[in-house]
């Protein structure tokens, strides 16, 4: 991607749209609108030993899934900070994985 | 001292016996009642493997309870889980102020949705078979495309 094309900042939800107007001519790519999944299945507990619900936020580098791309709202992924901080501790979820 | 709720996690060898694991259980209740707590529940995950070797071990038998208690009593069990050599690996968390939140929330969302569905002139409580039925979306989880690293 050239410099100053594109993502400039990257962040706001107010570029999204002008970038994908921009990249339409380039690549017709749809990107669909992320949502955070726990305020639309209308998940209150993230829970550390729900392994299940953590486990797609854990891709298999065991790093934490950055917020940009799984799209999850700043409050539930701070939660979800917190589970899989304390699952790694009992070993439910690993620290690395190479 | 206020009484607060915690979860304590332990793993036992993964050659643990039924019996050596209960026997850890009543050491743990005896602090506990020792220390004017209560155990609110007890839960055997039984056998699991572990996310990544601890010492020599590959899997471990998981116990999960559900105190009543003082900062005291957490930080006596804290210290006597420490020393033992029967222990691989042990977590206490306090909960109740998570559920509480979390209580809180969910009796927040259930009476305005209720509400608001009186002011429509609908009955309180979703009927089956009610609007749209189950999303037509495609069920696999694609909420990750679109990855740029």
């Amino acid at each position: 991607m050239p410099f100053g094309q594109g993502r400039s900042g990257g962040r706001g939800r107010g570029d999204k749209k002008k970038d994908g107007e921009k990249q339409s001519q380039r690549r017709p790519m749809f990107r669909r609108r992320k949502v955070c999944k726990f305020c639309a299945d209308k998940i209150d507990d993230i829970n550390y030993k729900d392994v299940k619900l953590i486990g797609p936020f854990v891709p298999e580098r065991g790093k934490i899934l950055p917020r940009r791309i799984s799209g999850t709202c700043a409050m539930h992924q701070r939660k979800l900070q917190t589970a899989i901080k304390r699952a790694r501790q009992i070993a439910l979820i690993p620290y690395v994985t190479d | 001292m206020s009484v607060r709720q915690y979860d304590l996690v332990y793993i036992l060898p993964p050659d643990t016996s039924e019996q050596q694991a209960t026997e850890m259980h009543d050491q743990v209740a005896a602090i506990v009642s020792r220390m004017n707590g209560t155990i609110e529940k007890t839960e055997n995950w039984g056998r699991r493997k572990l996310a990544y070797e601890i010492g020599p071990h590959k899997e471990g038998v998981y116990v999960l309870e559900v105190i009543n208690g003082d900062g005291d009593l957490v930080k006596e069990i804290d210290r006597r889980l420490k020393v033992t050599d029967a222990i691989v690996r042990h977590m206490i968390v306090r909960v109740d102020e998570e559920k509480k939140v979390v209580d809180r929330t969910r009796t927040r969302r259930q009476t305005s949705s209720e509400r608001r569905r009186v002011r429509r002139g609908l009955p309180p409580v979703r009927q089956p078979g009610e609007g749209r039925s189950a999303e037509t979306e495609e069920s696999d989880d694609d909420r990750f495309d679109g990855v740029e690293v």
